[in-house]
């Protein structure tokens, strides 16, 4: 008799209404979106609610909350920051998601999160959709570099392959279709067709990789493995002898071999290493960015000041990134 | 005096959970009708906007990201639903409608509860975990077995989409064949049908709208699928030509873009026009079934 009715804990309207937006915060971009398609309007309210705070639970002094979203070749890296972090500040807690470079930045937009995360410099037009929505434009920091790796699968006996020949495996209207059209003997792969693995398009690898290899007037061929984690494209290449893929220098794994890159056809390839991109000579380095809405203030500048620091940069370059030079800031 | 009390409490307390179990009701009604209301209302301006249909239908270039010109084709990607959807229910119906006959006519009672029980958790496993199978286990498997390029696939993909239509279609078909009064099996006996003549002659025919219903349930899931078509056939836009082609699902196009998108945008609008479609397909496929289940009982009535 006296047990549900004398439920000591009611939670009220108002306080049911903060646990709502404290959920939504905390799950991704996706969560959200998935959320507004079943409650449409009121997911959106609760959205745009969370927009201009940065600070954790209203009203608690106990921790201060980060949200860093994005690129997915960076996650591993945000994940290691928000775990050094920590221990330096320990009443600060980094929220790290991936999803894409693209998915920070849309989040950036939507004014769902502090940082956006991206493996792609930001478009013109993501530009000015920020300062819309913010009232202040975008601030980059470069707070690494990462040699895009070519990885094959291990039995495959290509060493070295050029920008050219990439543009025509992955090239719309490209010719090269077979291993042997790239004048590889690749044994183990029967059917001599490659298999090329991708990234699906709201990566910053992908758009970083169809603008590096085939500029900005052509297009991928579709047909392309699109997998999306940086992770699985390795973890698929090193399964497939057949495939050629491209992911961040720090996903390389036992079962792939990273190819040397060369501009040109006959040039000598250049292996991805720190010194490669760090002196450029690498055709396919790039910069990784950090971006806020309008300058930062508070936790998240200290958040990227950290980062930039010699202990960000150390467990950047653990995790087998490039330091970011020291000019970039 | 108690008892007058608690007369009085359950009559004020019947009209009261009467009017909520009535709201539980007319709730689920409702938000069938918002959901559909909020997915077409997102996608709508595109589709009475920029969205050229004909393209949008009869194109394959799905390039909702192009720097040069975006392109919504949305062909390959119904190609690909499609044919991992017809392929699923190739393996999917046979074995569903195989295992319900067997479970409901053929097999020894205490068997029967745990062959149920053994089925029906198929249907309760993720479907994150179906298509972690496919990809881990049954692509290096298709690789070595028939020798295509890659293991994830329209084989794969169906495969593991028929693995996890089999629980309903078996489950359904089960109460379908259930249904069927047991004078018609004792009719048939006593004239001397085997067991099997029995099933084939008297219960397939006289359970087929329910059978028909199960397999149109069956074909519901396998296209609303997600995560584990994801997964298995290899996100890839094409028109298959082989069995081993990878290809890319609707649903999984959605699922793999929607995070990108920004709000209001052509691309994220698009999305929901697929979505649009999708859940028109799904109402189809269900609509079907329920007439057809209709079907079953106006002629039991009759």
């Amino acid at each position: 008799m006296n047990g549900p009715l004398h439920t000591p804990k009611i939670i009220s309207g108002e306080r049911l209404s903060e646990v709502l937006v404290e959920d939504a915060r905390m799950s991704s971009v996706r969560t959200v979106i998935v959320l507004g398609l079943a409650v449409g309007a009121l997911a959106s309210v609760a959205c745009s609610s969370t927009s201009n705070t940065t600070s954790g639970p209203a009203g608690s002094s106990t921790s201060v909350v980060i949200r860093l979203t994005g690129s997915d070749t960076m996650v591993n890296l945000d994940q290691a920051w928000a775990e050094n972090y920590k221990k330096v500040k320990p009443d600060v807690s980094v929220q790290v998601a991936g999803g894409g470079s693209g998915v920070g930045i849309a989040g950036l937009i939507d004014g769902i999160l502090d940082i956006a995360a991206s493996s792609r410099e930001i478009e013109a037009e993501e530009i000015a959709r920020v300062a819309k929505a913010a009232g202040a434009e975008p601030k980059a920091f470069v707070v690494g570099l990462d040699a895009l790796a070519v990885y094959v699968h291990e039995s495959n006996p290509v060493q070295s392959i050029s920008i050219e020949e990439l543009a025509e495996i992955y090239g719309d209207g490209g010719q090269v279709l077979r291993w042997s059209q790239a004048g590889v003997k690749n044994t183990s792969c029967e059917s001599d067709e490659i298999i090329r693995v991708s990234r699906q398009n709201n990566s910053g690898t992908y758009v970083y990789f169809r603008e590096a290899v085939l500029g900005r007037t052509r297009e991928l061929r579709l047909g392309s493995i699109d997998q999306s984690g940086s992770k699985d494209v390795v973890a698929l290449v090193s399964r497939t002898p057949c495939a050629i893929g491209y992911s961040g220098m720090a996903y390389a794994m036992p079962g792939v071999r990273a190819l040397k890159i060369s501009k040109k056809k006959g040039e000598p390839g250049v292996p991805p290493t720190v010194e490669s991109a760090l002196d450029m000579t690498y055709p396919i380095a790039r910069p990784l960015y950090l971006y806020t809405r309008g300058t930062p203030t508070g936790p998240a500048k200290e958040f990227i000041d950290w980062a930039l620091s010699a202990a960000g940069q150390q467990v950047l370059q653990d995790i087998g990134y490039v330091p970011a030079p020291a000019v970039s800031k | 005096m108690r008892h007058a009390a608690a007369l009085r409490l359950s009559r004020l307390a019947e009209p009261l959970v009467e009017a909520i179990i009535r709201l539980c009701g007319w709730s689920a009604i409702f938000f069938v009708f918002a959901i559909f209301f909020f997915v077409f209302r997102e996608g709508a301006p595109m589709l009475f906007g920029a969205l050229d249909l004909g393209e949008f239908f009869t194109s394959v270039n799905w390039r909702p990201d192009s720097r040069i010109q975006a392109q919504y084709g949305v062909l390959a990607l119904l190609a690909g639903t499609a044919s991992v959807t017809a392929l699923a229910m190739l393996l999917s119906v046979p074995a569903g409608l195989g295992a319900a006959i067997f479970v409901s006519e053929f097999c020894p009672p205490r068997v029967r509860e745990t062959l149920k029980i053994v089925i029906e958790l198929l249907a309760a496993i993720p479907s994150v975990v179906w298509g972690f199978i496919g990809y881990m286990v049954l692509n290096p498997v298709l690789i070595a077995v028939t020798g295509a390029p890659i293991g994830i696939n329209i084989l794969n993909g169906g495969i593991i989409l028929a693995l996890m239509s089999v629980p309903i279609i078996m489950s359904v078909g089960e109460d379908a064949l259930k249904a069927v009064p047991d004078t018609y099996r004792e009719a048939a006996i006593a004239l001397g049908a085997s067991r099997w003549q029995v099933v084939y002659k008297v219960l397939l025919p006289a359970a087929k709208n329910g059978l028909l219903a199960a397999a149109l349930l069956g074909i519901g899931r396998s296209v609303g699928e997600t995560m584990a078509v994801l997964m298995a056939t290899g996100h890839a836009v094409q028109i298959p030509h082989s069995l081993l082609d990878p290809v890319r699902t609707l649903t999984a196009t959605i699922a793999a873009e929607l995070g990108e998108t920004v709000e209001g945008g052509d691309h994220y609008r698009v999305l929901f026009v697929i979505g649009t479609l999708l859940m028109l397909m799904a109402f189809l496929v269900n609509l079907t079934a329920d007439l057809v289940v209709k079907g079953v009982r106006g002629k039991q009535n009759g």
